[in-house]
């Protein structure tokens, strides 16, 4: 996995939803065995404190679960992988409409830009 | 579990410089803490303190609940900001040396880590470049299995690769019964490998928080924070 960090968010918050975001594109695939805390700590370059509070709000969350000795795996529910997906898309979009709104785009705009103009894809 | 440091209105005072003003801090088992401040802000006095090179002029330091001593130096593992040890000395006889001085040291694990940095095993320390100096002096540090690490200013004036390799090292060595104290300047830097950072100005504690706490509560990094605090 590749880790960006942003500076105005919290660092956990911040690898809560990369993680996500690895799970619901597929790169950790429901049911695959997560690597040690530490070592995806290393890998983040982050305190492995950080990264275990990551890991337990994934496990509020049901997208994994921990096994007593054999570690942590991604969930196989793919239901709620898909909720999560819709999670992260909407607020995508919520981002992409503030930005857009705060170049002062209108909805119609919006539309036009993401999809095309009607008159466009006609001819 | 007992607090790993804890300060109670500690002072330290040179002739006429009061360096340390009423400190009182602590610092619970298995956290990473950064200790910053700018130049002359009373980061090394307080290590100093707690690794008993120095002692209070009033109040009190202690670590595990023992006041500084020959029972503490067993357990605290210090990193000083300047380099100490002997230039004649090879890697191989530099980890006698800590065998020999220090219980806890693990020689298997400092024998690991220094066979990774690929150096010829019979090279001096004096014949070393400065950021490999700088390696093996925390890989030894870090070898010891402390209650404490004191690491004063660990990537002051290291390039980029060697600063992510002692980071990297401090992160591989975490012991979830043991804390580490990182004192720098350079925040961005160690940022995300902290759990909590105590700003220190004019001897004086400024502030306690946790980092995520921090950016949670500015919207911004602790580095964006600090570059506010003490703006010149």
């Amino acid at each position: 996995m590749t880790w960006v960090f942003e500076n105005d968010q919290p660092i956990y918050t911040q690898l809560v939803d990369q993680i996500k975001f690895a799970i619901v594109s597929g790169e950790l695939p429901p049911g695959a065995r997560m690597p040690a805390v530490r070592e995806l700590s290393l890998e983040a370059g982050v305190n492995p404190n950080t990264m275990q509070r990551a890991l337990q709000q994934l496990e509020r969350e049901a997208l994994v679960y921990a096994q007593r000795s054999a570690g942590r795996f991604v969930t196989e529910d793919t239901a709620v992988i898909n909720r999560v997906r819709e999670g992260l898309a909407a607020e995508k979009v919520r981002r992409f409409r503030e930005a857009m709104a705060a170049l002062g785009c209108t909805e119609e705009e919006m539309k036009t830009l993401l999809f095309g103009s009607g008159e466009e894809s006609h001819g | 579990m007992d607090n790993v440091l804890e300060c109670r209105d500690l002072s330290k005072r040179f002739g006429a410089v009061q360096a340390l003003e009423g400190v009182t801090l602590h610092v619970a088992p298995g956290r990473v803490v950064g200790l910053l401040g700018p130049n002359g802000s009373g980061k090394t006095t307080l290590i100093k303190l707690a690794n008993g090179l120095l002692t209070p002029s009033a109040g009190e330091i202690r670590i595990c609940g023992a006041l500084p001593g020959k029972e503490t130096k067993a357990v605290v593992s210090y990193l000083p900001d300047r380099p100490t040890l002997p230039e004649w000395m090879s890697a191989e006889q530099l980890m006698d040396f800590f065998a020999d001085f220090y219980a806890d040291f693990d020689r298997e694990r400092a024998g690991d880590m220094l066979a990774r940095l690929g150096l010829h095993p019979k090279m001096r320390y004096g014949q070393m470049s400065k950021g490999t100096r700088e390696k093996i002096q925390l890989i030894l540090v870090m070898s010891r299995r402390a209650r404490l690490y004191l690491l004063d200013e660990p990537i002051g004036g290291v390039d980029p690769a060697t600063r992510d390799y002692i980071l990297d090292t401090i992160i591989r060595n975490y012991d979830e019964n043991a804390s580490v104290v990182i004192s720098t300047h350079l925040i961005s830097e160690v940022e995300n490998v902290l759990d909590d950072v105590i700003f220190l100005r004019e001897g004086r504690v400024t502030m306690q928080a946790s980092v995520d706490d921090i950016r949670a509560q500015y919207g911004k990094s602790v580095d964006a924070l600090f570059r506010e605090v003490f703006k010149c």
